[in-house]
């Protein structure tokens, strides 16, 4: 059934397709006069080059791991959840909420409390649209499509109304409570002679999505219901024959994901900016798409792909800073991506899959004909 | 409400309609043939792009009509590879378009223009220019139907009139044809289409081809005559509202229509909250205006209020039997 070994469907296919895009985005650097080899200097150098570049790339990595790890495990489900960013908006939602009006006494605390409200709010705003599909068969990219938009509605019509502070012009909350203050990384590993870091958003949380990571890891293959998620989204009426409930799996699998989407906001809420404003997510959700994609929906491939675009994403601003090029770029290459990775991919597969079984076949009637002759 | 205010109220709500009724019947092709597009928006926006650049360029807002349907067409040929020839998922196609409109046109733009990833303002023969329908001045003192015809019906630009003409057209077409009837089977059993001797393939196509010139007329009219160049992201998510127009309409020509003049007045009431304040005598939140569309399309889907049921072969690729 195999056509192809296994690394080359893990490895070999995602690195093909980032190569096409990257050849396309040099080609539009080309076209629009810049050189391409300079560009990639300046966006490895901005991001990589210094603690301070690592800072910035990490902590946008660690936006793109949480929402990364919401697509994937509803990929598992095979359900295509295109509504992270709503999710993560309805989690600094949550995370606002905690940071606002309970008074911690130590960060560690607020942090777990500020997880578990994003999460429930990211969970809640899933469980809608989940419910939907399961029960009256509304399709969920749609309908994950729109709870983007009513999202985006309702924290608008928050942030102008009831949660701005009296005397503000801006539409965003308040600043929150000093005990919700999140170590970042330059307080945590910078010491007296040597400052790391210096001025870069990167804070605790990325140790969080790591921990992510691992739990979804293990939820989805070291659990039952990891299994069932599995076996759901390959075959669902051999799911329903082994007596695995379709609602019991969307309903799950969806708010494990809203969960997570959710979760991005302690980073960029909480850890960066810590007062909720409009736009916060900054499309975070849609390249939790990419991610996925790039990561082939598991949880270590997602971490890496993070990686990259966290470095795609500090990289590109740099290259704003220092070129004419304009920061979207990246939203070009997260399309070619997407592109090649997801939609395309049966163009880079089928001549793979061509290659491989030539290779196969050449390589059998040899050990066949020996004992014949 | 006086009579002069709620024609302006409704006069705006037909220019606003205007691209939301051509990106919707855009999708209806496509949709009907079995081939999900929610790559709308992304269309849009490219066209509105190429038509702005091209018009100021040449002048000649014609030139630029054609320049967006181009790019359009780029745009939908990709969709069309990916979703018809590489079998692969028409969701993540549509995604990837998308984004790919929204990077590119800024990175075009700020290449072209240096003006921030916008293009420079359109004026004379680069725009669309109202049309002042026959007999209008003339018929203007009449009570009642004069101000009706002066304000709500003459003055808008030609592609107002062009858009509302595509509905009956493509009632015709998808009803009262035989490619109409081969496009429609092609969204409910593509097999019983390729029995038949018919192309899958090439039906599919052409739907996805009739959909990007649609989507093309649309972005032109958003840069070229709803307003007076491109600026970053300006098809504001109307995309999405065509798709959830055409959910409400449940994918029929006629409702479509009906559909995106409800969203369009709730565009409209947008933007000018103190009517409402006045009819209704309180207020409402723009925001929840902004919201309705999506809100009611969650419920149209929901099944609560009528239930819409897409075409049956929908968001599957076909594959020949061997």
């Amino acid at each position: 059934m195999d056509v192809m070994p296994k690394w080359a469907d893990v490895v070999l296919i995602p690195v093909i397709s980032l190569l096409l895009a990257a050849i396309l985005s040099a080609l539009v650097i080309l076209a629009i006069g810049e050189n391409p080899w300079n560009a990639l200097k300046i966006m490895v150098e901005g991001s990589l080059g210094s603690t301070y570049g690592w800072g910035y790339t990490l902590y946008y990595a660690t936006n793109f791991i949480f929402t990364g790890l919401a697509v994937a495990i509803a990929f598992h489900a095979r359900m295509f959840n295109i509504g992270g960013e709503g999710q993560a908006v309805l989690g600094g939602l949550g995370v606002a909420l905690v940071c606002l009006y309970i008074p911690f006494p130590h960060w560690s605390l607020a942090l777990i409390a500020a997880s578990l409200g994003a999460a429930l709010f990211g969970a809640g705003w899933a469980i809608i649209p989940a419910y939907l599909q399961a029960k009256r068969g509304s399709h969920i990219v749609i309908t994950t499509i729109m709870f983007n938009f009513i999202a985006a509605a309702l924290l608008n019509y928050l942030l102008v109304g009831a949660l701005k502070p009296a005397g503000s012009m801006e539409p965003a909350t308040g600043k929150f409570l000093p005990g919700t203050h999140l170590p970042s990384f330059q307080e945590m590993f910078s010491t007296a002679d040597t400052v790391l870091f210096r001025g870069a958003p990167a804070n605790v949380s990325f140790f969080v999505a790591i921990a992510a990571c691992v739990v979804i890891w293990a939820l989805i293959w070291r659990t039952r219901l990891g299994y069932e998620i599995r076996a759901f989204g390959h075959s669902e009426s051999a799911a329903k024959y082994a007596g695995i409930s379709p609602t019991k799996i969307i309903v799950i699998s969806m708010s494990i994901s809203g969960a997570l989407a959710g979760m991005m906001a302690i980073n960029n809420v909480m850890g960066e900016a810590e007062r909720l404003v409009l736009n916060a997510v900054e499309g975070a959700g849609f390249i939790g798409i990419a991610v996925a994609l790039m990561g082939r929906s598991h949880p270590f491939g997602v971490f890496l792909a993070a990686i990259l675009f966290g470095f795609l994403y500090q990289g590109g601003a740099e290259l704003a800073l220092w070129t004419s090029i304009p920061r979207e770029l990246i939203v070009v290459i997260q399309a070619l991506v997407i592109l090649f990775t997801g939609a395309l991919d049966n163009m880079v597969r089928m001549p793979l899959e061509r290659f491989f079984l030539a290779r196969r076949r050449a390589a059998k009637p040899r050990t066949k004909l020996t004992p014949a002759e | 409400m006086d009579l002069l205010t709620l024609l302006q109220l409704l006069d705006s709500t037909v220019r606003l309609a205007t691209p939301l009724l051509l990106a919707c019947i855009a999708g209806l092709y496509s949709e009907r043939a079995g081939i999900f597009d929610i790559g709308l928006e992304g269309k849009m926006l490219a066209a509105a792009f190429m038509s702005a650049s091209v018009a100021y360029t040449t002048g000649n807002v014609w030139i630029g009509l054609l320049a967006g349907i181009g790019a359009s067409l780029v745009l939908s040929a990709i969709h069309g590879v990916a979703s018809i020839t590489f079998r692969g998922n028409q969701l993540i196609s549509g995604v990837a378009i998308n984004f790919l409109a929204a990077g590119l046109t800024v990175v075009i733009a700020q290449s072209w223009f240096a003006q921030g990833g916008r293009t420079p303002q359109l004026a004379g023969a680069a725009r669309f220019n109202p049309i002042t329908l026959p007999f209008a001045d003339a018929l203007r003192d009449v009570p009642v139907i004069g101000p009706i015809y002066y304000e709500l019906i003459s003055g808008h630009t030609a592609l107002v009139y062009v858009a509302v003409l595509i509905v009956p057209l493509t009632w015709w077409i998808l009803y009262a044809t035989r490619f109409g009837l081969r496009l429609r089977a092609v969204g409910e059993n593509p097999a019983a289409v390729d029995t038949a001797g018919v192309s899958v393939v090439g039906l599919r196509f052409a739907a996805v081809g009739i959909c990007g010139v649609l989507c093309g007329i649309a972005g032109a009219y958003l840069a070229t005559a709803l307003q007076a160049g491109f600026t970053k992201d300006m098809s504001a998510g109307r995309g999405y509202i065509a798709l959830a127009a055409l959910i409400f309409a449940k994918w029929k020509p006629w409702p479509c229509l009906w559909a995106t003049l409800l969203f369009g007045l709730l565009q409209a009431l947008a933007l000018r909250p103190d009517l409402i304040q006045r009819t209704l005598g309180f207020s409402v939140q723009t925001q929840l205006l902004d919201a309705l569309p999506y809100i009611l399309t969650v419920v149209i889907l929901a099944g609560f209020v009528g239930k819409a049921i897409p075409p049956r072969a929908g968001g599957a690729p076909y594959v020949k039997e061997r």
